[in-house]
């Protein structure tokens, strides 16, 4: 009789963990996902203002643009087929250059991006898969070669 | 004459993969244990030929022989000789080739103190370890070979990754690899505990202390790992909640379990059954940490370069590691019946508690890590979890386990309620002054600073009336040590995390500013000429109340071979805290942006978990001397 109180204790136990992980989980998993898109797939589809995601892409041959005296920046992203614009007011990444990948989070305002965080690839030779992918997609629908990439 | 030491390196690799057969032989072929002596030889060989292989690999790199395609991606002649040294183990190849040495280390150990376990147990446990060597080693040979030629020799070598050139490089992985190898012996051991009549106390007690070391490495890895990334990175965080870093902390927090309920089986013969469930699932994390980090499907501030057949190799052995495991732990579960059951209030029922609040935040990091790879490989969405997810689910669980953790010394020394009122009351006050001096406003810190306190006042209470009492003391030193750590682990990052300030702005040569308690100033950029590298290097003056108190300088490289730049925080590091400075992007010729952090009590963080590896070896030592 009593082992089995003992076992209906820490049963009960573990479900009421169980239970309020779960809500938890379920609750806040929700709240911070972070969906990622192609600055293709941002054109076509509709985003709410102060909605958080990601967008990757390259960051467009000449497009780097500093405020003067400021840590401002606008550059475009693209992935050779829509291009967008993104707005930066912070310490871009060593490995930041222009014709090279980058992932961007943030939330689209009017007809730009509002970047909270710009990530560039780790070393030389890496590209975020999600980039590579989306790059992918694009040459395929427009036959685009794979030089303008590579360079 | 480096070139024939390329081949000898690679003629070992394949030797040891001949000795790894060969200590399978008895086992497996004649199926009878003809002669263990061949096993206990050969486990024991194993360890020289792989390091010798392991030597040759770093002779090559400091002999400059870039006919090797390993070496000519991950060196260059200007590299200084100790990254030459350390780019051996810098890349994917070289760092494999390191498990496996690590692994026929832990291996050559196992075989030498193993030889008071009696016959059959051991030649299973041993059996067991070759099986993995064998796999790894396969893995190495088949797919990443470090010994690989390239058919067109560069004239000099493409260098070593700048942001791996570093000390922490040196010693964060051999540390982290110690850690996750060494669980493959308490693996192996549970494996071969199945197929006994049954799992004795005296063996629960003969794997703890291996238990004990592996988890010292895998804590001293994974601080290693943070402190590089505070200081390396240049974002002045200590915890990104990053794949890579959830990777090496699943196992960590599952061993963290597994030598708590190893203890009440040791002592009682008590959740026998768990412990060797437990002990196959944390070596299955560490091997899927190594397939996540090592596939290159992780989006993450380390990713590595990707080969998709080197996953699907890693990701086979472990569905063989995991199957195989929980197929043979299955079918012998049963034998294992506990010697007494468990109550509350005692010590194996907060092991309980321990272990059911550490399995469950495992698995909400596991699922917050897989999720996304599993809707990638369904080529759903592409999705990434954020840090916040992480903050919410994990941190609630840690709470009610600190505070059990607080109250062990009052369980085991079964006080009086009157003075467990009266330590609480002092712990209340002692918690609410300490945080009105750090001004805290969130109940989250407050609930940090008080679970620390807690914990530390319930000890030191404890410690304090039982100092006539020598050998309970020395039984308990290991316990409160480690718990001390956690403690103090927790007051730091309660504290600099409540404290810190994090500006990023842009400075004029000349230039001050006023963040916190202190000013900076701007005072000169000057140019420095490596071997290896440019830099640009900010002297930025600190004061308080117009006071000098230091000179930081924070600098940005340009390394020649990649061309890529690299930041180099300056830090100005006391124990209470920390200066953090780090050049951004440059504005105009003397105008550029930088981050200066503040971050009060940042340096508990890692104090505390150098308290928690002196604990784990206090338990090895003591436990030792009285069985």
């Amino acid at each position: 009789m009593k082992k089995r109180s003992v076992r209906i204790y820490y049963v009960s136990f573990l479900l009421v963990i169980l239970g309020f992980v779960l809500f938890l989980f379920v609750k806040t998993f929700n709240d911070n996902l972070l969906y990622y898109r192609s600055p293709t797939q941002l054109v076509d589809g509709n985003f709410p203002e102060n909605y958080i995601f990601r967008i990757g892409g390259m960051v467009e041959e000449g497009s780097l643009v500093r405020v003067k005296g400021t840590k401002k920046v606008r550059f475009f992203v693209t992935d050779f087929d829509n291009k967008m614009l993104i707005k930066y007011d912070g310490i871009l990444p060593d490995l930041f250059r222009e014709g090279q990948g980058v992932v961007i989070r943030g939330h689209v305002e009017q007809d730009y991006f509002v970047a909270e965080e710009v990530l560039a690839k780790h070393d030389e030779t890496y590209m975020p898969p999600e980039v590579q992918e989306s790059l992918g997609i694009s040459e395929k629908s427009k036959n685009k070669t794979t030089q303008s990439i590579k360079q | 004459m480096i070139i024939e030491i390329g081949y000898i390196g690679y003629f070992l690799l394949l030797l040891g993969l001949m000795n790894c057969m060969l200590l399978l032989t008895p086992k497996f072929v004649s199926g009878l244990n003809v002669s263990s002596n061949i096993l206990l030889s050969a486990s024991k060989l194993h360890f020289p030929i792989l390091l010798i292989s392991f030597i040759c690999l770093v002779i090559t790199f400091v002999g400059e022989d870039y006919s090797l395609d390993y070496v000519a991606k991950n060196s260059n002649s200007n590299l200084p000789l100790i990254y030459k040294i350390s780019a051996a183990w810098a890349g994917h190849e070289g760092s494999m080739l390191l498990w496996c040495v690590v692994s026929s280390f832990w291996m050559f150990l196992a075989s030498i103190f193993s030889e008071d376990l009696h016959k059959s147990l051991r030649i299973n446990f041993l059996a067991t370890m070759g099986l993995l060597n064998l796999g790894f080693l396969l893995f190495v040979v088949a797919t990443s070979n470090p010994f690989d030629r390239t058919m067109n020799v560069p004239i000099d070598g493409s260098d070593l990754n700048p942001l791996l050139q570093d000390f922490g490089l040196i010693v964060h992985p051999p540390m982290l690899y110690m850690g996750y190898v060494g669980l493959s012996v308490v693996f192996s051991f549970a494996i071969a505990c199945c197929f006994e009549s049954d799992f004795k106390k005296e063996w629960a007690q003969w794997i703890r202390p291996w238990i004990l070391a592996s988890w010292s490495f895998l804590t001293l890895g994974i601080a290693l790992g943070s402190w590089w990334a505070y200081y390396e990175l240049g974002w002045g965080g200590w915890w990104f909640w990053d794949p890579v870093e959830n990777a090496s902390f699943m196992p960590w927090l599952m061993s963290t379990a597994l030598l708590h309920s190893v203890i009440a089986t040791g002592e009682k013969g008590m959740f026998k059954s768990w412990t060797i469930l437990l002990s196959i699932f944390t070596f299955s994390l560490s091997l899927l940490g190594t397939f996540l980090v090592r596939s290159g499907i992780l989006i993450s501030v380390h990713s590595f370069a990707s080969d998709p057949t080197r996953g699907i190799f890693i990701l086979l052995m472990l569905l063989a590691l995991i199957g195989g495991g929980l197929i043979i732990y299955s079918m012998n579960s049963k034998k294992f019946v506990d010697d007494n059951e468990v109550t509350l209030f005692s010590k194996e029922g907060f092991f309980l508690l321990n272990n059911i609040l550490l399995v469950t935040a495992t698995f909400t990091i596991l699922l917050g890590t897989m999720y996304p790879l599993f809707l990638d490989v369904l080529g759903l969405e592409k999705i990434s979890v954020g840090v916040p997810y992480y903050n919410a689910v994990f941190i609630p669980l840690m709470i009610p386990l600190m505070l059990f953790v607080g109250y062990i010394p009052i369980l085991l020394a079964r006080n009086s309620k009157n003075s467990q009122l009266i330590q609480l009351v002092v712990i209340l006050i002692l918690s609410i002054i300490l945080s009105l001096t750090f001004s805290v406003n969130s109940i989250l810190f407050f609930i940090g600073i008080f679970s620390a306190t807690w914990i530390i006042v319930n000890i030191l209470y404890d410690v304090f009336f039982s100092l006539d009492n020598k050998i309970k003391l020395k039984n308990r030193m290991g316990m409160y040590f480690a718990h001390f750590g956690l403690a103090i682990f927790i007051l730091g990052a309660s504290i600099s995390e409540n404290n810190k300030i994090e500006k990023e702005f842009v400075l004029n040569v000349g230039e001050s500013k006023t963040i916190g308690l202190f000013e900076y100033k701007l005072e000169k950029l000057s140019e420095l000429k490596s071997v290896n590298y440019d830099a640009i290097i900010a002297s930025v003056l600190v004061s308080k109340d117009n006071q000098f108190i230091t000179e930081i300088n924070p600098e940005k490289r340009l390394y020649h071979s990649s061309e890529s730049p690299m930041t180099e925080a300056g830090i100005h590091g006391r124990i209470d805290r920390d200066l953090y400075v780090s050049l951004g992007n440059m504005i105009d010729d003397n105008k550029w942006s930088l981050r200066i952090y503040d971050k009060p009590f940042i340096r508990f963080i890692w104090i505390g978990t150098i308290f928690m590896i002196i604990g784990s070896i206090f338990s090895i030592r003591f436990k030792k001397k009285s069985s």
